[in-house]
């Protein structure tokens, strides 16, 4: 009976699921390219060597509009940065110091515990400099997303020549973005950077391991969190199973009429 | 206590003098239960382990964040990042509020179909639904708490909605903000009603078990007790039931924790809240979209709130409604089939919640909310009237054996 029922209410779900979402492509606004990556699905994990191939491509490329305020110069370790690589990296940037003793404030070279050093000092600053758009913090854009990291890939990739009488105003062209005109000139045109490994920087590379990067940035957790699931949804199979056996065994009882 | 002399001799001298363990015994090993009770009636003891994973869950994530306009949005990614399996602990929150709500919206379904509202279990059913104005209530404010678009805006929209009452309406909303914009006053006093709410929730608990063990549970055949051979003892029959259901479901809700845990909320809330820019759809979380779409529903502000709150206070008025004399829907061959119907019709209602109020999604809104409102004042009491029920077996244990016996032959 439960069984049977419980099919059942899963197959209208699904059903209106899949309903809704032929309703919902059919409106929405942002035509992103459904990609797949290597930290999809139940043992997905984030690539480390992308994932520093990404970090040098933020470095070089976007750092200079966008902040990354959430991640820490020391979380870097996780991508296999050792701790002196990590330091020189921090080291590059520069952030105010405490106020020393006679209550002057200076600047200091970054340390493994800082944040990602912001571009700007402030949103007024980073209006000012950018014709009135705020560039986004990267940390989380990913998860801000509807359709995170194949609507990102997609939106790097979707830069395209205006059609003919399209005004874009102060912007720039976008088959992705919604509305179509987007304030970020193309950040990524292929070998913008020289890779430290060598691999060769291509469009697609670039984007896929950008993407990689700032997947990891909102996700830290990532691998941590799928295979601790892995784990987690085994066992508690295994429970419900020799749960559901106890049951039975139990019930016997009564369904016998014994007791 | 039975077995008195037999047990340990401190439980006995202090059961003696507060009869703590023999109250629990009777709770949760004697109770006598009617046998014939099938899964739907786990969602019971289920919602009552969700609460208590989200007291607990909540509890820690209170230890490290900061209720502060400056502060909250960073010291959650502060718990995602550096706070140990502090994403764990705030993925089973976020996540056990859905499953909550899943589950009792399950165990009012099942109330609704087998007619567990009906004499004498009038005060259970509404000590069950005040638990779910004040889970409404909580789930409410503790998504402002992260300070995300989607907190302030939906923030905005639900505080604004008291505007409507006349005369006083913008006074009451600016008390509730405590200033003149939804602000850090709002987020401050949300945050201390979000930590007191769930102990609220556990006294109405409590007073919701106490009402179901005086009449005792309901069961699928809709007809009391008439005997001893009509019961088993909660334990160990139903409390490895239970436990059986809770692992299943633990499997569902871990597979979701750990795999997706970002696909029951919204996008935007991941964005800082900034009351300059609004978002292009302002939107619930997904339990509250069927009372969002009746709220959208009526083109009128003041039409709209009342319609939203008459939708859950009508079913405090559904023992009287309903006309029927028969409980179970099993031997209602017309109330069964509006049933389903309703809860298409609450299907409907969800999904054009969640949807822009443009276009088509209006008008089916409309005749989704008038359908709800008909089931319950119209056709609910006149199909109690009209229909010629099924006939009702004598006991629960004739039926039992029949059941089995029919199994064997």
């Amino acid at each position: 009976m439960f069984l049977r029922y419980f099919i059942k209410f899963l197959i209208y779900v699904l059903v209106l699921i899949s309903f809704s979402n032929l309703l919902l492509a059919a409106s929405d606004e942002n035509k992103y390219e459904k990609k797949t990556f290597a930290f999809d699905g139940i043992l997905g994990k984030i690539d480390k060597a992308s994932a520093r191939r990404g970090l040098q491509v933020y470095t070089e490329i976007c750092s200079g509009c966008h902040g990354l305020q959430h991640v820490a110069y020391r979380n870097l370790v996780d991508l296999g940065l050792s701790m002196d690589q990590v330091k020189s990296f921090a080291a590059q940037f520069e952030v105010t110091a405490l106020p020393d003793e006679e209550g002057e404030v200076s600047m200091r070279a970054a340390l493994p515990y800082d944040k990602f050093v912001n571009p700007y000092k402030n949103t007024n600053q980073a209006k000012a400099m950018n014709n009135g758009a705020v560039p986004p913090d990267l940390s989380l854009i990913i998860k801000a997303r509807a359709g995170g990291a194949s609507y990102f890939y997609s939106l790097l990739a979707g830069y395209k020549d205006a059609p003919d009488g399209f005004d874009t105003g102060n912007g720039y062209y976008n088959v992705v973005y919604p509305g179509y005109i987007i304030a970020m000139p193309q950040p990524l045109y292929g070998d913008d950077v020289e890779y430290l490994d060598g691999t060769e920087a291509s469009l697609e590379q670039e984007i896929n391991d950008l993407t990689v990067f700032l997947t990891w940035a909102g996700q830290p957790e990532l691998n941590t969190r799928k295979q601790m699931g892995f784990k987690t949804i085994l066992f508690l199979i295994f429970m419900t199973i020799i749960l559901f056996l106890s049951y039975k065994k139990i019930w016997k009882r009564v369904k016998s009429g014994v007791v | 206590m039975s077995n008195k002399g037999k047990g340990n001799r401190v439980i006995d001298w202090i059961d003696y003098r507060l009869p703590v363990f023999s109250t629990l015994k009777h709770t949760l090993v004697d109770y006598p239960t009617p046998r014939n009770l099938n899964y739907w009636w786990n969602f019971g003891s289920l919602a009552g382990i969700f609460l208590l994973i989200q007291i607990i869950t909540g509890i820690v994530l209170a230890m490290h964040y900061t209720p502060n306009v400056d502060g909250a949005f960073a010291s959650i990614e502060h718990i995602m990042r550096d706070v140990n399996y502090g994403w764990l602990i705030r993925y089973v929150h976020m996540n056990g509020a859905s499953f909550f709500f899943i589950v009792v919206y399950i165990h009012i379904f099942r109330g609704l179909y087998y007619g567990s509202y009906k004499s004498p279990r009038e005060v259970l059913w509404w000590l069950g639904l005040i638990i779910l104005l004040l889970m409404m209530a909580t789930a409410f404010m503790g998504y402002v708490l992260p300070w995300g678009q989607m907190s302030f805006w939906g923030a905005t929209v639900i505080t604004n909605l008291f505007s409507a009452i006349p005369i006083i309406g913008t006074a009451v909303v600016e008390w509730l903000w405590g200033g003149f914009a939804v602000d850090n006053a709002l987020l401050n006093r949300f945050f201390a009603l979000h930590y007191l709410f769930p102990f609220l929730i556990v006294g109405v608990v409590i007073l919701h078990i106490v009402a179901l063990h005086t009449h005792g549970s309901n069961n699928p055949l809709g007809i009391d007790r008439k005997g001893p051979q009509d019961s088993i003892p909660f334990h160990p029959y139903y409390t490895i039931k239970d436990l059986f259901g809770l692992s299943f479901v633990l499997t569902i809700f871990f597979f979701i924790v750990f795999f997706a845990p970002d696909s029951l909320g919204h996008p935007d809330n991941y964005i800082p809240a900034d009351p300059l820019k609004t978002p292009a759809h302002i939107v619930p979380e997904w339990y509250f979209l069927p009372f969002y779409a009746i709220l959208r529903a009526i083109p009128d502000k003041l039409g709209g709130v009342l319609a939203m709150i008459s939708a859950i206070f009508i079913l405090f008025l559904l023992p009287w409604l309903d006309t029927s004399k028969v409980r179970s829907a099993s031997f209602r061959p017309i109330y069964k089939k509006l049933f389903w119907l309703l809860v298409i019709d609450l299907i409907v209602l969800t999904w054009v919640g969640g949807k822009p109020a443009e276009g088509n999604y209006i008008l089916i809104g409309r005749i989704a909310t008038v359908y709800y409102f008909v089931h319950f004042i119209l056709i609910v009491p006149i199909v109690g009237l009209i229909e010629k029920p099924k006939p009702i077996p004598n006991s629960i244990s004739e039926s039992v054996l029949n059941n089995s016996a029919k199994k064997e032959g």
